[in-house]
């Protein structure tokens, strides 16, 4: 069984984002950059299936700007076995994205693919779901537990209501929850290791699909401020405050 | 051109949040037709077609829409398609999973997430785990577009008296089967509808600590809520979770009891009217949005603040 898995690079989810003046976006030079995090579940989750047999190869990919290759790398160094890079310009929307996966999916023949549920960016939770429909598979969204049965997964979601299990046939595709497992930090020597590692540099533009986005985007605000609150010095003021005051109990 | 809004649902009722995207499904169009897929699900066609903002409840009753498998919903819903400018559903787990399907396969651009309708084809939402919000156009000829529940109030649910119009389903899927759903039951209030929520975070140290909040909630008639932190330290279940990857609340009155307030957690509750912060740490940024923090001990404060609730000779519900 071979696991394609998808990464994205992001701004990392420890940063205090700006936004640009212009309100043409949000500032992305000099900050720094990470995985988006249930990537790094997902990345994590094809290593383990890899570790226990049940699967041969691990191949990560990424769609976005050169920079990108760091994104691959890391997951090369935490155990995946070869990356794939595709690059592109610009604003890149999940339908184009899950387009590219699509190519990058009929060449490679993943049994698998898996990606995190929602990337911390754009906040748009629509590409393996998107990917799936164009490949006619089933999906299995928001993933806290994988079990591999030879050509069926089962699979827990996380669900509004709590938890849900469904079987879906292989190939498919899961997108994971930060819950799925504990990804690991990569070690020194693996780091190493992993810039020996291969990364196939394709070009979105010759994939043959098209990437332009279809969304404009008028404008990026900053949302309202709240106005400062106060400290209390006691219970007893809290709920005099929240009685008299706010008037919610 | 009409909008396609698809109903959620358990067969027996239809789930709130339905409510909330009728309302912003009519501020898109006003010729609002509603999708019940479901099975043995005459009593949700029936109580869809009297909220007064829908014109017409398309209802396909058959056992394979007993559960949401996407793949059996996106079928049906891509021959319906045509005919409308819009397909709306809620942005919550039941949307999020489904409306990518139905983009893709239409080849659409989705908006997910909106906060505001500006225009029929133009949007606000938020991204960066609401850190920023982007004013979007959409301009593809359908568009698929998943709304925040509780950013639109719910729809009034009687008066009305849509056509219910029955249609056929589309072919089962054999790719993925439905097992099981363990559901929480609870006879508190919905997490996302509730008019008061009290959560818990890592500083409540265990799961049986959480007694201290349920009974500050039982008090208030609150939904209990959490941290990511306080689930993934398995304190509580994940139903519970608020923020940029769980539910988002915008209640009345938002308790953070031990909760440091990571931009994840802020996400998922800032818009709150009111919001008290109880942590023993001052300078933690979950006073940065209270407008009341109280820096103590939450061991010692709940049991307090519960007995000074005891000493209210009323309290809202």
């Amino acid at each position: 069984m071979k696991i394609l898995v998808a990464v994205k690079r992001v701004i990392d989810y420890n940063v205090q984002i700006r936004v640009k003046e212009d309100g043409s976006g949000i500032v992305t030079d000099n900050v720094k950059m990470s995985t988006n995090p249930p990537d790094d579940n997902a990345i994590e989750e094809a290593v383990k299936i890899k570790e226990s047999g049940k699967a041969t190869e691990v191949v990560a990919v990424s769609v976005g700007d050169e920079k990108a290759q760091e994104t691959v790398r890391k997951a090369l160094a935490v155990g995946a076995d070869r990356g794939i890079l595709v690059k592109t310009e610009g604003i890149i929307e999940p339908l184009a994205v899950s387009k590219v996966l699509q190519k990058v999916v009929e060449k490679e023949k993943p049994d698998l693919v898996f990606m995190g549920k929602q990337a911390i960016d754009d906040d748009c939770n629509q590409t393996g779901q998107m990917l799936a429909a164009l490949l006619n598979w089933p999906q299995a969204t928001f993933a806290s537990k994988i079990e591999v049965k030879d050509k069926l997964l089962l699979v827990t979601r996380e669900v509004d209501e709590g938890l849900e299990t469904i079987e879906v046939n292989v190939p498919a595709i899961v997108t994971c929850d930060l819950r799925l497992n504990e990804p690991r930090y990569a070690s020194l020597p693996n780091i190493m290791k992993a810039k020996k590692k291969p990364i196939e540099q394709i070009n979105a533009s010759d994939l043959e699909v098209d990437t332009k986005p279809r969304i404009e985007q008028i404008k990026v605000e900053e949302p309202p401020k709240r106005k400062a609150g106060i400290k209390v010095a006691s219970v007893e003021e809290l709920v005099q405050k929240l009685k008299n005051e706010a008037k919610v109990i | 051109m009409s909008v396609l809004l698809i109903a959620e649902h358990n067969n027996k009722e239809v789930k709130p949040f339905t409510l909330n995207a009728i309302s912003a499904a009519s501020q898109i169009n006003e010729d609002v037709h509603v999708l019940v897929l479901g099975s043995n699900s005459d009593s949700v066609a029936k109580s869809i077609s009297e909220v007064p903002n829908v014109k017409k409840v398309i209802h396909i009753n058959n056992p394979i829409y007993e559960n949401y498998l996407a793949e059996n919903y996106t079928s049906v819903i891509i021959k319906l398609a045509e005919n409308y400018s819009h397909i709306i559903c809620s942005a919550n787990t039941f949307g999020k999973n489904l409306m990518p399907r139905v983009a893709a396969l239409l080849d659409v651009s989705q908006v997910s997430d909106i906060t505001k309708v500006i225009s029929e084809d133009t949007f606000l939402r938020p991204i960066y785990a609401g850190n920023a919000f982007a004013t979007v156009k959409s301009n593809d000829k359908i568009k698929c577009v998943t709304i925040r529940p509780t950013s639109f109030d719910p729809a009034p649910s009687s008066g009305g008296s849509a056509e219910i119009q029955n249609s056929d389903p589309a072919d089962a899927t054999t790719l993925s089967k439905f097992v099981k759903k363990e559901e929480i039951k609870s006879d508190r209030p919905e997490l996302g509808t509730a008019r008061v929520v009290v959560s818990g975070g890592r500083g409540m140290q265990s799961g049986e600590n959480f007694k201290l909040i349920t009974a500050v909630a039982d008090k208030l008639n609150a939904a209990i809520g959490a941290s990511r932190a306080a689930v993934d330290a398995g304190y509580i279940t994940n139903d519970h979770q608020v923020g940029q990857t769980g539910k988002v609340v915008v209640p009345d009155l938002y308790i953070a009891v031990g909760i440091s307030g990571a931009i994840q957690h802020l996400a998922g509750m800032k818009e709150s009217k009111v919001i008290v912060a109880i942590n023993k740490d001052g300078e933690a940024p979950i006073f940065s949005v209270a407008d009341y923090g109280l820096e103590a001990d939450l061991f010692e404060a709940l049991p307090k603040f519960l007995e000074e609730l005891n000493k209210l000779n009323t309290i809202q519900k």
